[in-house]
């Protein structure tokens, strides 16, 4: 892990001090002939049934995808921590927490939009966005949901940072790592726990602040007066916060996760990922034997910066593989590096294998644009879009107001003393404005008809009754409907207007029963 | 295995089959993987020993929890007992003509009465109530009411029952059989005269006749019945036992009667609480009339 020495004067020894050439630009001939796909010796590995996890203590670095994962990490994880904190005023009957999943009442709030479980069709929507976007992101830009955004990756890079604020940068913590139990390094170990723990309650405790109101759930938390199932969750979740970010780290995205599977066969030449350019940087040689014999040696001064740097401990030199989360940091470390000696950035690269190949028969490289628009990912921006649209539509035109409507069956109809014809109906009124709201019924298309309820007796039975709802509520009413004598069996429609000014309508198709003598 | 290799583009041995030339690759799976099965193994252990697990002759280890899917039932069904006694005590404070002053109240007793209904009810008035005109049984979904219809009658009927043998406030009435009374001719004019009542064939001055002699003192002058008596109205749409003249001429000359047996001693007084707030709410449950018509009700006014 020899740094490489800024004073190297490998450039120079190519005969061209101030420019930055590849050698492979530099010797065309013997980049052709280096092109063959670099493949590892084939060692030896003793055979055995099980692999023992090597910890992977990732290198300190600094660049521009480090920065731009710091701002990603930033920001997911302060919408997590923070989201169920933000209020949002929705009148006296309705809770004001902007982001909502109330399971007891059955209630979805998102700021100003409340779902009801009978509009899960707006989540199962979301749901498919969030499927078609992460197509629409590995088609374009490879497995950046992996390197950047996913919660394992997030997590994991935290607990790393917690590694090395504790017990130092890599090598340190091998070091470490190796030493015996002493009493200094319980000390340090079980500080790095607690810190651990912390992070995993933080978690946990964040997630359960979703589901009830935060500020009085808090609270009660702590005075032990939350329900058993909020500290049951907590610890379950603190615990596989702890294991999944603080322990097993790389091996959920090597041995557990669907995901790198699923993309793998998503993936294909026209993607963009982070590739080693074996073409430019093969034969590997250090600084000081490239010096020696320029022709022979590529771009990698085989310092192993790229390695160390992986928060996954895999080395990118062997080929694309499952281990690579496409984080781009070996991108940040190697362009250090090459800056170092002076070579030009990007032998680590995002690139797709169809540039690399480009690239390697010294054409010129293709514009980025043209690697993330193409059919592919055009086809599924389109439908992202479309889906997305439609949903935003959905939720435009959607009434406040809802009727259902279900006809006694058992008896379908009732002969009355005055010899007419009653049916009887449950109604269901759906309120879906959170204030109360009263409500007229009237019966469409069924001529004479007179209705009263479980609440308006039969004396008031009139064309039109009104009922009020609670806010937010759905109100169930028995709907009698009397015909009077001789009308037959047909179709009628119940419809409900609200009374504020909205004046919103819901109409629903439902049946009048008569016996068969009085068929049309 | 004979034919395992090593593969030469991941240095890992494969596993020695080979189907159409795939062949499979013994990847070592990371230790922490076969902890996770030495810790089922010692979940399993700690679970029969915890829980019923082996089978015995004729039944299973019980376990050192003494855990059973019957304990489980049990327990839920005393919660969901506990859960009743709270609307039971109520119910049996509250007068039954009381109850549509607290709906909340009312319509637990709704919903109680309605599964009540279900057990008790059904095998003569069917599930939804609507009775049965072939056997006598009557719709109560609808407003003709033999012995009233509010709550307090509804109650009533439901404790004492009607013609109920051996008890003594059950309500009771009686028709005559008028077998060999009228003679072919009276009796078509007796039946045209029913039947015009309700607007369903010509007056006749002769069936009027027989009718204000024989009938109008239970079933009253224009038939509209007696609920005193239990004497159905006549002047209506609803025919208990049929509208044809051959279901008139047989209820004349041989009236079935209906009886109903009392669940005062059968069902709490809750239950039949709750069993009359349902059938007044099956739709022609009415309000109720100032001057009690029916026999005095006593009202439960027990603490
Ligand atoms: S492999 Fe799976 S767990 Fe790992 S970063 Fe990708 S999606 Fe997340
Ligand atoms: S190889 Fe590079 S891009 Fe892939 S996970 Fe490691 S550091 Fe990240």
């Amino acid at each position: 892990m020899t740094a490489p020495d800024p004073a190297d004067p490998a450039p120079g020894a190519r005969g061209q001090p101030d420019q930055q050439v590849s050698s492979a630009v530099a010797d065309p001939a013997a980049a052709t002939r280096r092109h063959d796909p670099h493949e590892p010796e084939p060692v030896h590995l003793p055979q055995s049934l099980v692999e023992k996890r090597a910890a992977v203590h990732n290198k300190r670095i600094d660049g521009r995808f480090r920065r731009f994962k710091w701002a990603v990490m930033l920001l997911t994880l302060g919408i997590y921590y923070g989201a169920p904190w933000l209020r949002w005023n929705r009148g006296p009957y309705a809770p004001d927490q902007a982001v909502l999943v109330d399971v007891a009442n059955r209630r979805f709030y998102m700021f100003g939009i409340e779902i009801w479980p009978h509009e899960f069709y707006f989540v199962a929507g979301l749901l498919v966005m969030a499927g078609l976007g992460l197509f629409l992101v590995t088609s374009a830009v490879g497995r950046a949901w992996c390197g950047y955004a996913c919660p394992q990756t997030v997590w994991t890079d935290l607990f790393q940072h917690v590694d090395r604020f504790v017990d130092g940068d890599r090598n340190a913590r091998i070091r470490l790592d190796a030493a015996p139990w002493t009493w200094g390094k319980v000390t340090r170990r079980a500080f790095k726990w607690t810190i651990y723990l912390a992070i995993g309650f933080a978690t946990g405790g964040a997630w359960v602040l979703y589901f009830a109101d935060a500020p009085t759930l808090w609270r009660d938390f702590f005075a032990g007066e939350a329900a058993p199932i909020a500290y049951v969750t907590v610890a379950i979740l603190t615990l596989m916060t702890v294991t999944l970010g603080g322990f097993m780290r790389e091996q959920v995205c090597i041995y557990m996760c669907p995901w790198p599977r699923i993309q793998t066969a998503m993936l294909d030449e026209k993607s963009l990922i982070v590739t080693y350019k074996d073409w430019r940087g093969e034969p590997r040689g250090s600084v000081k034997k490239a010096e020696k014999d320029p022709a022979h040696f590529g771009d990698c001064i085989d310092c192993r910066q790229c390695v160390a740097v992986c928060p996954t401990g895999i080395d990118i030199r062997e080929g694309p593989q499952i281990g690579c989360i496409t984080c781009a940091l070996c991108i940040d470390a190697c362009d250090r590096v090459m800056a170092d000696v002076g070579r030009p950035r990007g032998l680590i690269d995002y690139a797709t294998l169809e540039d690399c190949e480009a690239e390697a028969r010294g054409e010129a490289p293709r514009a980025p644009w043209r690697t993330i628009l193409r059919p592919r990912t055009i086809a599924y921006g389109l439908i992202w879009g479309a889906v997305g649209l439609s949903l935003l539509f959905a939720l435009g035109v959607r009434s406040h107001v809802g009727l259902t409507v279900s006809p006694d069956r058992n008896p379908p109809f009732m002969v009355m003393s005055d010899g007419g014809l009653r049916n009887s109906y449950t109604l269901k009124l759906r309120n879906m404005e959170s204030r109360p709201r009263g409500f007229r019924i009237t019966v469409d298309g069924l001529p004479g008809a007179v209705l009263w309820s479980d609440t308006v007796g039969r004396a008031d039975a009139a064309a039109a009754q009104t009922v009020t709802v609670p806010a937010d509520q759905t109100r169930t009413v028995r709907a009698y409907v009397a015909v009077p004598p001789g009308t037959t069996a047909q179709d009628f429609a119940f419809r409900l207007t609200s009374l504020d000014p909205q004046h919103e309508t819901a109409r629903a198709r439902t049946h009048f029963s008569a016996p068969a003598g009085n068929s049309p | 295995m004979a034919n395992s290799r090593i593969d030469p583009a991941t240095g890992t041995e494969t596993v020695g089959h080979e189907w159409d030339g795939i062949e499979e690759l013994d990847t070592p799976m990371p230790r922490w993987w076969l902890w996770t099965f030495y810790l089922t193994i010692v979940f399993a252990i700690g679970y029969v020993i915890a829980y019923p697990a082996w089978p015995m002759v004729d039944r299973a280890t019980k376990g050192v929890l003494n855990w059973s899917s019957r304990g489980d039932l049990a327990r839920d069904m005393d919660a969901a007992e506990q859960a009743r006694t709270g609307v039971h005590e109520a119910l049996s404070r509250v007068p039954v003509e009381r109850l549509p002053d607290d709906s909340a109240l009312l319509a637990q007793a709704v919903a109680g009465g309605r599964a009540a209904f279900q057990v008790h009810c059904t095998q003569c008035h069917g599930s939804g109530g609507a009775g049965s005109q072939r056997l006598g049984y009557p719709n109560l979904n609808d407003d003709d009411w033999l012995w009233g219809g509010d709550l307090r009658a509804i109650e009533f009927t439901l404790v004492n029952g009607i013609r109920a043998p051996g008890h003594d406030d059950t309500r009771q009435s009686q028709m005559p059989p008028f077998e060999g009374v009228f003679d072919p001719v009276q009796m078509e004019a007796l039946i045209d005269h029913v039947l015009a009542l309700s607007g369903k064939a010509e007056n006749n001055r002769q069936g009027a006749q027989i009718f204000a002699d024989n009938c109008a003192a239970c079933h009253g002058e224009a038939g509209g019945g007696s609920r005193a008596l239990g004497a159905p109205r006549l002047n209506d749409a609803i025919w208990l036992r049929g509208s044809t003249r051959e279901d008139i001429r047989r209820q004349i000359l041989n009236p079935r009667m209906g009886v109903m047996p009392a669940w005062e001693n059968r069902l709490d007084p809750a239950t039949i609480r709750m069993l009359a707030a349902y059938v007044h709410s099956l739709g022609g449950g009415e309000d109720f009339i100032a001057k009690a018509d029916d026999p005095a009700v006593e009202v439960d006014d027990r603490p």
